[in-house]
């Protein structure tokens, strides 16, 4: 099969790959209709994320036709599914609680290591997202093979097209997710850092929540608009000081909850010399950690503070002060992304949600190295490349 | 100190995961007929009532579908087991085990018998954990002989045998709660080199 791979910095190809095969009982394959490329997914790019090999296929966003189950899988070949990026078992005590990003058993036992020294435990396994995240194959390919396949993807009715609901499988949820640990009560303003795909679904999504108001933060116009189409209030912050303009903005309280989907763009567990690294190169380690620190100074007394932004090592100077002090909440973490799929499903098939604004580009997937570079280098105008290798086919 | 003193002076906490050597020397000690004394205590919590994880467990020759090294295991009798384990450049190193101590849904305890190349002794204690599940805690001693044998043992323990033990149980917790054991490969022969 084709599939994007990855070499190094700045270096992906569309290669030939052997074919994927069903490996476990719960398994499943799916043939790719439409696979996005995420922010995340350029810090790879950028060369970033440590244990990245070179041949790994990326891509975890995406969706497809099932074509061949194990035995213990649920699905039906020639089902229509979206499959979400964090890869969760179902039936350990965490996915019982509905906490899909810890589950226990996502990741192979070898890779578990390195998240239990890091972080205590270990966490779920992430489709193409080097392999401290597990080491899978991602869906930016022909073909994928989907472990614990009757308790990931979500089945597709016929007839909704592939745009409308490709996004179930992360940044929708994620964005839902985010408004959701706002803990969001009618009347509240929110304010939200970074209009990137996150930031402009937790916009949507506190507003169906009851949010009275929300403010957007950015410097993309672009981006900026896209909130404000959904009835945000915009801040500028490279025309507006951000604290200030909340503080005017909201009569001198600051916003009831702040959401910072800004973070370092990653999914992934930045060790902490990689994130020096960063720093070092352009600083912007610290720039990134200035949005978390401006929500909880921003925030009013007793507020909430959301955090979908991953961060994934130490970080400096962080208020601890001004978060004790004020007495504020902090939730946070990966998305538990099977929880929120069936709803927000419905909520897309009711048309209360709209996802497909986002998508500024359509390519077949043989031109997903052009797909890397333009998002990359023009973040303003390209909100979202969905790859189709359905399309490359087609022009053969 | 006696080992009943040394108890009584200390916290909670097992004994496995002291920092001093009395401890240590206590947590070797409280394995019945412990073999070795390098140990290793890991405790995990499976989501599986401990009848069915202590009836998986006690069917020895099912154990090398998650302990890594081992390659096969024919059971004898009641108490006695031969084993095989892997060892660099395509051998095996090979001895026999005896159960020492058996608690239907409880423990299941074991140690190599007399002069065996490997001196290793475990005790797999299953604790009803109520909705929870089970505490499975694993106790190995083992004894890294000298000599070149020494040298195959401990890169068959190529990894420090804490990690080892703590990715078999693992393996051990997924195969009981998923019916599978996790893998990231993509193809059959992925699969295959990776066991390798
Ligand atoms: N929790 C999860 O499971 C999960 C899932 C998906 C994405 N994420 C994370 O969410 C975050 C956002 O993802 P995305 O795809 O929308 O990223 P993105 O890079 O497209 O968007 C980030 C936006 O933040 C803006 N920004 C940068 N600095 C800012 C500042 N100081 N103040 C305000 N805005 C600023 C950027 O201009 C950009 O538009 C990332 O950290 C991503 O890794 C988390
Ligand atoms: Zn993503
Ligand atoms: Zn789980």
């Amino acid at each position: 099969m084709r599939a994007l791979t990855w070499h190094g910095k700045h270096d992906v190809r569309v290669d030939t790959v052997d074919d994927p095969e069903i490996l476990n009982p719960r398994d499943c394959i799916i043939k790719v209709t439409s696979t996005a490329i995420c922010g995340s997914d350029l810090h790879l790019y950028d060369g970033y994320i440590p244990t990245m090999k070179a041949g790994d296929i990326l891509g975890h966003e995406f969706m497809g036709e099932v074509v061949e189950i194990g035995p213990k899988s649920t699905l039906k070949k020639g089902q229509r599914v979206v499959v979400p990026f964090t890869i969760a078992c179902g039936s350990c005590y965490h996915c019982g609680k509905h906490q899909y990003s810890a589950c226990d058993n996502g990741l192979p036992a070898d890779n578990q290591d390195i998240a239990q020294e890091l972080y205590g435990q270990p966490m779920s396994g992430l489709f193409g997202y080097s392999h401290m995240t597990g080491g899978y194959a991602g869906g930016q390919a022909e073909y994928v093979r989907v472990p614990f396949s009757d308790v990931g993807p979500i089945v597709i009715p016929d007839g909704i097209e592939d745009d409308k609901v490709l996004f179930l499988s992360d940044i929708l949820p994620t964005g839902w997710m985010a408004a959701e640990n706002a803990q969001i009560e009618p009347g509240d303003t929110v304010a939200v850092w970074g209009c990137g795909p996150v930031g402009l679904f937790a916009v949507q999504s506190a507003f169906l929540m009851g949010a009275q108001r929300v403010i957007a933060i950015d410097h993309f116009p672009h981006r900026l608009e896209l909130a404000k189409a959904f009835g945000a209030e915009t801040i500028n912050f490279e025309q507006s000081a951000t604290y200030e303009a909340l503080m005017e903005m909201t009569g001198g309280i600051g916003p009831d909850a702040c959401i910072d989907s800004v973070g370092l763009e990653a999914h992934g567990f930045f060790v902490d010399n990689v994130i020096d690294q960063i720093k070092a190169s352009t600083f912007l380690g610290t720039d990134r950690i200035h949005s978390v620190r401006q929500a909880i100074l921003a925030c009013r007394k007793g507020g909430r503070v959301s955090m979908p932004a991953v961060y994934g090592g130490f970080v400096d100077k962080f208020p601890l002060g001004a978060f004790m002090e004020k007495g504020l909440t902090l939730k946070t973490g990966q998305t538990h992304t099977q929880h929120y799929m069936p709803g927000l499903l419905n909520a897309i098939l009711e048309e209360k949600i709209d996802t497909t604004f986002l998508i500024s580009h359509r390519l077949p997937l043989e031109q997903a190295p052009e797909g890397y570079k333009m998002f990359h280098d023009n973040q303003n105008e390209v909100t979202k490349v969905v790859l189709k290798p359905g399309l490359a086919l087609a022009a053969e | 100190m006696s080992e009943a003193e040394i108890v009584e002076a200390r916290d909670d906490a097992p004994l496995s995961t002291a920092k001093d050597r009395a401890g240590q020397q206590a947590a070797t000690e409280s394995l019945i007929d412990a073999k070795g004394d390098h140990v290793v205590g890991r405790a995990v919590t499976i989501n599986r009532p401990p009848a069915e994880l202590y009836a998986y467990f006690r069917d020895f020759a099912r154990l090398p579908t998650f302990m890594e090294n081992v390659e096969r295991i024919d059971v004898l009798d009641a108490a006695r087991s031969h084993w095989v384990v892997k060892a660099p450049g395509g051998r095996t190193v090979e001895w026999d085990a005896r159960i020492t101590e058996e608690r239907e849904g409880e423990v299941i305890a074991w140690t190599t018998e007399e002069g065996a190349d490997v001196a290793d002794s475990g005790r797999i204690e299953f604790r009803d954990a109520g909705a929870r599940g089970t505490v499975v805690v694993a106790t190995i001693a083992y004894d890294p002989p000298a000599g070149t044998i020494g040298k195959i043992v401990a890169k068959l323990f190529q990894r420090e045998p804490a990690i080892q033990a703590r990715r078999d149980l693992r393996r051990f917790k997924q195969l009981m709660e998923t019916g599978e054991i996790a893998t990231s490969s993509r193809t059959k022969a992925q699969l295959q080199e990776e066991k390798a």
